[in-house]
């Protein structure tokens, strides 16, 4: 497929920063040999997204924007010492954590512990190899995309679950258990989420997803709510975020996996779990939000700024969830998995199937209709998730919310028998 | 193949340090898997002998000590024992004495439960958001109490006889303003929390205490009450002039966290009303009785109850006519709720026993004394 140039080829368009990568690339492809420009060029691209993203975001949208919006939900400053309004503080805990002893404990397994901070580490650098940022600004384009990305986002639960081993404290062992029996469920409603995309985008690449939102103008997360609040609760739970973080628990089993972590191996996998939450932010932006594209508006903002503030406000919601919910216990998790989740999920890939079918053979691949698919999908997603919802036995209205008074002091009360 | 897999099960040490216990208390569980099959408390980390010192010191020496038994609510454990050796003694209150009084330990019941309920959610996973919209909260009481006294957390407030000073003069119009706005924190709490679908199925049916179970053990106050029974010493053994006061007593629907939340809310509401009704009708004259700096009370002993934040609180002096007390004793109400930890939580998961755990609402420094 052609992709459609916005921008010029003119090194100082900043539209597209592949101007200015693609003349270093073609200088390493013209003067060095073929084996080791294949290598030198992947990272090259890897170096420059985990320079002029990731790590930026990771710093400044990840512990400093995190930490700042929970602060003023908590009704707090949050870090305002360091710096002006706080801004080194970011780097202030780096430089801290880099100070600090790396333990580890005497029991434990030496080689299983030093080893998942860094396998937990590698995906996160990966992920962002498929992301499209521009036209142009992707470091692999392959037409398995999405394939690739849910592979790889499923490594860090094996380092996880080494961290925890590894560690020979209970309180990890009691983390990785609930992180390996979370991540297994919580797949399944994601990937059957994600497969009614694929099917009515007729991709597996994500730059394909891409573009057929810039074509027909729509975003899929409008066409397919429910399969946009079924990523947005299968990924905070596999990144720990906190309605679902039991495997961190912090006021249950003290910090799970990393109990026995200490210094700037906790600082891996710390900076490493907003790594992960940036790229199911990114991803979600891509596949759901139109990715670099808004609506024609690309031709005049840079494509990649784009992608960069969807994913930061699509971050933003796990902020709030993190500063407002309560922790689900490891049982209603894996029920809402399994008993809510799966059967909501299937269903909406009923619903998207049907209306692909319908869209290509009877509608003749009409704009309006998906415009008419959105309306029906909207409404669908509150009638299943309440019909669903009522069919588990959910009754919002059964729950008494205030505690009965009565006027003197006696013996026990039976429950309609206060005496006002 | 399940021949070769062998599962036992473990003790899981929650405490001494940990995030949830509330200060160094450990409950050993022993789990099989995530259940909990049975717990035993150990306790006595924070024992510094206060009911020994007590006899080495005078009456009034005595009364710092009682701050530090349950430093969330310092206020009423000052009443506490004050009220035992006026008991002890026999000498009377001004009104004004009893109406400070009564104030004070609303506003140390509103701190205290403000803690319960932050400390509370905390527990149930809730990162730290509801807990620091309480503590903003506390924070306007303890402010009053440094107003009054000096002090925010050990008041050392009152005295035999009445409390130490006088309010100061601006102390009534803040409290006013105070009383004016805390209503609507409670109903900001109960937006954030009380229909919440991950609060309700954390809360609703885990550690619950039938009736029964909750007399048998001798339980009191918001632990009492969540399982439906209308126990309340402010009325069943009116003191400080309580019975004057139009108040209701908030009780639970099945005894589990979830109703002992509910009534921790719905006494802070109470407090505010009590509150309101004391600044209106605070009557002049002199703030205290004046009792020799010596005081050696009759031979006898005496037993004197309030209701505290965490349920009754009770002070037993007893007196050999020296100027110290010969026997002391203090009932604390987080211990004694305690002892039904283990029938709550034996049966659940780890996560649930935590919620049980905040839901009991402990202070160490009081069950250690």
């Amino acid at each position: 497929m052609a992709l459609p140039m916005l921008a010029t080829d003119n090194w100082y368009d900043i539209r597209d920063l592949a101007n200015l990568t693609n003349p270093l690339l073609d200088f390493v492809g013209d003067n060095i040999s073929s084996e080791l420009a294949y290598i030198l060029g992947p990272l090259i691209g890897f170096i420059a997204s985990f320079l002029i993203f990731v790590l930026p975001s990771q710093l400044y949208v990840g512990v400093y924007g995190e930490r700042k919006l929970i602060g003023r939900i908590q009704s707090r400053l949050g870090p305002n010492r360091v710096g002006p309004f706080g801004l080194i503080q970011p780097i202030a805990d780096a430089i801290k954590l880099m100070q600090k002893e790396a333990l580890t404990p005497k029991l434990g397994d030496p080689i299983i512990m030093n080893l998942a901070p860094i396998i937990f580490v590698a995906p996160a650098v990966l992920l962002f190899a498929v992301i499209p940022f521009g036209p142009n600004m992707i470091v692999a384009n392959v037409n398995v995309g999405l394939l690739y990305f849910l592979a790889v986002s499923s490594l860090p639960v094996l380092a996880a679950f080494m961290a925890g081993w590894g560690s020979n404290n209970k309180y990890s062992l009691f983390g990785a258990m609930r992180i390996v029996a979370m991540s297994i469920s919580y797949e399944v409603p994601l990937v059957l989420a994600l497969l009614g995309v694929a099917l009515f985008t007729d991709s597996l690449s994500l730059q394909g997803m891409v573009l057929w939102q810039k074509e027909w103008d729509i975003w899929v997360g409008f066409l397919m709510p429910i399969a946009f609040v079924i990523y947005f609760i299968c990924v905070s739970a596999e990144l720990n975020r906190t309605p679902t973080d039991i495997a961190e628990a912090e006021s249950e089993i003290v910090a799970g996996y990393l109990t026995e972590y200490s210094g700037m191996k906790w600082g891996l996998f710390y900076g490493m779990d907003i790594g992960y939450a940036l790229a199911a932010s990114a991803f979600a932006a891509t596949v759901f939000l139109g990715g670099w594209s808004m609506f024609g508006l690309d031709k005049f903002i840079p494509p990649w700024l784009l992608l960069v503030v969807k994913t930061h406000l699509f971050y933003m919601l796990f902020i709030w969830t993190r500063g407002t919910l309560p922790r689900l216990r490891i049982d209603q998790l894996m029920a809402f998995a399994w008993k809510f989740m799966l059967p909501v999920a299937l269903a909406n890939l009923l619903l998207v199937a049907t209306e692909r079918m319908l869209w290509v053979d009877a509608f003749d691949s009409k704009q309006a209709m998906l415009y008419v698919f959105m309306i029906v999908n909207i409404a669908a997603a509150v009638g299943i998730v309440y019909v669903w919802a009522r069919f588990l036995g959910y009754d919002p209205d059964s729950q008494p919310t205030k505690a009965r008074l009565v006027k003197e002091a006696g013996g026990y009360v039976p429950v309609g028998r206060e005496v006002r | 193949m399940t021949d070769t897999i062998k599962s036992e099960p473990f003790v899981l040490n929650i405490g001494p340090q940990h995030p949830s216990t509330h200060g160094v208390f450990r409950i050993k569980a022993t789990v099989d898997g995530e259940k909990v099959i049975d717990a035993e408390m150990v306790m006595g980390y924070l024992h510094r002998s206060m009911e020994k010192l007590a006899e080495e010191r005078t009456y009034i020496q005595n009364i710092p000590f009682t701050d530090r038994t349950d430093y969330l609510s310092s206020m009423s454990n000052n009443l506490g024992y004050c009220l035992a050796v006026e008991k002890l003694a026999g000498i009377d209150v001004p009104d004004r004495g009893n109406a400070i009084r009564v104030i004070m330990a609303e506003f140390q019941r509103l701190a205290s439960h403000c803690m319960a309920v932050g400390a509370f959610t905390n527990d149930t996973g809730a990162w730290q958001t509801p807990v620091m919209w309480c503590f903003r909260e506390r924070e306007k009481i303890l402010d009053l109490f440094e107003m009054t006294c000096g002090a925010r957390l050990t008041c050392n407030y009152m005295r035999i006889g009445g409390v130490a000073f006088d309010l100061p003069a601006s102390f009534v119009p803040a409290a006013r303003k105070l009383v004016q706005t805390l209503p609507g924190f409670i109903d900001e709490m109960e937006s954030l929390l009380v229909a919440n679908e991950i609060f309700i199925v954390r809360t609703r049916g885990v550690g619950v205490l039938t009736p029964e179970m909750a007399t048998n053990a001798s339980l009191s106050g918001p632990m009492l009450r969540g399982s439906g029974i209308a126990w309340d010493l402010r009325k069943a053994d009116s003191y400080c002039g309580y019975d004057k006061y139009d108040f209701e007593i908030p009780i639970g629907y099945r005894g589990d966290s979830y109703d002992r939340f509910l009534v921790r809310l719905e006494e802070m509401r109470q407090s505010v009303k009590i509150i309101k009704q004391a600044l209106d009708g605070l009557p002049g004259g002199p703030h205290s009785t004046q009792v020799p700096l010596a005081l050696r009370p009759p031979k006898g002993e005496a037993y004197a109850r309030v209701e505290g934040p965490r349920g009754e609180l009770g002070y037993y002096v007893v007196s050999d006519e020296g100027p110290s007390p010969h026997r002391f004793h203090i009932r604390p109400p987080s211990f004694i709720n305690l002892s039904a930890l283990k029938e709550m939580t034996v049966g659940g998961s780890v996560a649930d026993a935590i919620v049980v755990l905040g839901s009991i609402d402990i202070v160490v420094g009081e069950i250690d004394r």
